[in-house]
């Protein structure tokens, strides 16, 4: 992302002492722990002058965080007490309808816009057939995440895909769950799931899988040969994550973009795109 | 008024034909409901179509189809929107299904009695008082109930049953309806077995802990029950309130994930598997035989993660703490030592937007 964003004239000031959303485990185990983390992260990116909100880079972090939100904003005696928790390092979450959290997704299509996207590409990706996967976090529910403003959140990304030069591939799997909540709890539901997908964006000729989600992202990758075994057939599909696929349109290098670390290869993508380079 | 194309999938067993999709042209204001289409194709072109309805109000439960693909009740899907939405999805008509999960009887009836009421009937679903029962009613003060009040909104149109994606791989999850039903017990004042069924359904390999936490029942349900969030709650409990530590890893998944962010502000990843396959504890995963089996299990996955260079070594043996770490532990045991559970119930409160002053509830001590 870091290499990413300066092509797209994004500014990042890392939250580094921002701690984690709670994935939704620590929702599960407490709302006012989790509401009190989210709103120390919320607090810290308010304080940060002249930025306009907020970027994550997760689609579980988006949905764990809006729910905090939903809960801070709602009411004024829960959001004091939260911030009682934050006083003693001088910090304080203010409901502020102008102040946005947004996944790099949302803000490259509201904010920086696909014409000013397709601009920027200097190497459209041609003929790659890129599979959607947007991890639940990122979808669902709807009425949490902004869609009765933005209803075609759950779009965004065969729009970006089509924006860069790129076919967006239909399949069953797309906004549907890929299993790593589960992955210590119930191994098997959790890795059919994967499996599933990634079988199902096979059948549909997809040369890649792309998610906003890190977490999908270890599932679907690093899980996918052992998921493999539970849905019995070879898979052995690149998943990207979503920054690298635009960074790939913007002009970095593949090595640049980390696609060198993923334990599913990212040859035949490569190959593919040194082809379009070519070309 | 307008025209709508509804594609409905048909099928009928006796036939002997496989399933099929047809088009319907209904003539209808874009406010009335997907199921006022239906019923006049019904009327006007095929009176075979069939579909279950009663009320047309949102309240019995019947109409329960797949619109575009989305679990819903048919009677409150305006048409207009199911159209505008099939637009954007770049279909040429409105697509109805019969729900998913469970099998079809005919067209867009499915086959609740095989596997929504099954499960819950699978949660013991009635009140298990202890003792005789009082010659009156019982008497509980209204707070003590507001927490249920959300899963006994529940009308059992099977909508999450159809959507659940843990159901679609797992056939035998108890599932997100029937596991609401049972929060409406366990959270019941009157009933005397919270532990029990929280023991029965943690430890069920197919309960509690085989929910994906992926919002597709929190999407559907046109009762806002929220199911998941009523999975969350039990889980909540078990751990929280009895400490039941099962077999599945529920309790040391969310002891390890809860503890690590204690310890080091984000997630110490290589820690996770470990730490929730021992009930939270490095050593008691490195001792204990099912863990240890899990743990070999879980091998070649961090094989291929380090030669692959997706996990660097180092990162996966030292994490780093973040700056103001101890700022993160305060809040912790700020939280964990005051005593009280003290949530915002969305609920009962209202979505954001209008600002609620002092809903804000205290519960009960913790266990």
């Amino acid at each position: 992302m870091a290499a990413v964003a300066p092509k797209l004239d994004i500014e990042l000031i890392e939250l580094d002492r921002a701690n984690c959303c709670g994935a939704g485990v620590i929702a599960e185990h407490n709302q006012e722990l989790v509401d009190s983390l989210n709103a120390r992260t919320f607090a810290m990116a308010q304080g940060v002058e002249g930025a306009l909100g907020m970027m994550n880079i997760c689609s579980t972090c988006q949905g764990a965080q809006a729910e905090c939100k939903e809960r801070l904003d709602a009411d004024s005696a829960y959001r004091e007490h939260i911030n009682e928790h934050l006083e003693p390092e001088g910090l304080a979450y203010e409901k502020n309808a102008a102040w946005w959290n947004k996944n790099f997704l949302w803000l490259l299509v509201e904010d920086i816009g696909l014409d000013a996207l397709r601009e920027r590409v200097v190497r459209p990706l041609t003929g790659l057939r890129v599979a959607p996967f947007y991890g639940c976090y990122i979808v669902r529910p709807q009425s949490r995440l902004g869609f009765d403003e933005k209803p075609e959140r759950d779009l965004y990304l065969e729009k970006v895909i089509e924006a860069i030069g790129a076919t967006p591939v239909d399949y069953a799997g797309k906004h549907k769950c890929c299993g790593f909540p589960l992955i210590t709890m119930n191994r098997t539901t959790s890795l059919r799931q994967a499996g599933r997908h990634i079988a199902d964006a096979i059948d549909a000729d997809a040369d890649c899988m792309v998610t906003p989600c890190p977490l999908c992202h270890l599932n679907l990758d690093l899980q996918q040969p052992d998921a493999a075994k539970y849905v019995e057939r070879d898979l052995g599909m690149p998943v990207l994550h979503f920054p690298q696929l635009v960074g790939l349109a913007l002009g970095l290098e593949p090595k640049e973009l980390g696609m060198n670390k993923h334990v599913v290869k990212t040859g035949d993508v490569q190959r593919k795109i040194a082809q379009l380079a070519a070309a | 008024m307008p025209d709508y194309t509804l594609k409905i999938r048909r099928y009928n067993p006796e036939s002997g034909q496989t399933a099929y999709w047809e088009n319907f042209t209904v003539q209808l204001d874009p406010a009335r409901s997907v199921l006022d289409g239906i019923l006049q194709a019904r009327n006007d072109q095929d009176g075979s179509i069939a579909i279950r309805c009663s009320c047309q109000a949102a309240i019995c439960g019947s109409c329960g189809v797949r619109i575009n693909g989305k679990s819903r009740l048919a009677c409150n899907t305006k048409i207009g929107e199911a159209a505008e939405r099939a637009t954007a999805m770049g279909k040429d008509a409105i697509v109805v299904e019969p729900m998913g999960n469970m099998p079809v009887i005919k067209d867009l009836i499915v086959d609740m009695d095989a596997v929504h009421w099954k499960k819950v009937h699978r949660v013991v679903p009635w009140l298990l008082p202890a003792g005789e029962p009082p010659e009156r009613e019982y008497i509980v003060p209204a707070e003590s109930m507001i927490d249920v009040t959300q899963a006994m909104a529940c009308i059992h149109c099977g909508a999450c049953v159809s959507a659940c994606l843990a159901l679609e791989v797992d056939p035998d999850f108890v599932g997100p309806a029937a596991l609401a039903k049972a929060y409406r017990f366990v959270g019941d004042p009157r009933d005397a077995h919270e532990e029990e069924r929280l023991k029965d359904l943690a430890e069920d390999e197919h309960g509690i802990y085989d929910c994906t936490h992926c919002f597709a029942c929190v999407e559907v349900c046109p009762k806002g029950v929220a199911p998941m969030d009523q999975i969350m709650r039990l889980r909540r409990r078990a751990t929280g309130d009895y400490g039941i530590k099962d077999s599945n890893n529920g309790y040391g998944h969310e002891k390890a994930f809860v503890g690590l962010i204690e310890r080091y502000g984000t997630l110490h990843e290589s820690q996770l598997l470990p730490r929730s396959y021992g009930q939270g504890s490095l050593i008691r995963s490195q001792l204990d035989p099912s863990s240890l089996r899990q743990l070999i299990t879980a091998l070649p996955t961090v094989v291929n993660g380090l030669k692959s260079g997706k996990v660097a070594p180092k990162a996966a043996i030292w994490h780093h703490k973040l700056p103001d770490q101890k700022q993160v532990r305060r809040i912790y045991n700020e939280v964990h030592s005051h005593g009280e559970r003290i949530e915002l119930n969305m609920y009962i409160v209202g979505e954001s937007g209008g600002e609620n002053e002092g809903a804000m509830a205290e519960g009960g001590a913790e266990g």
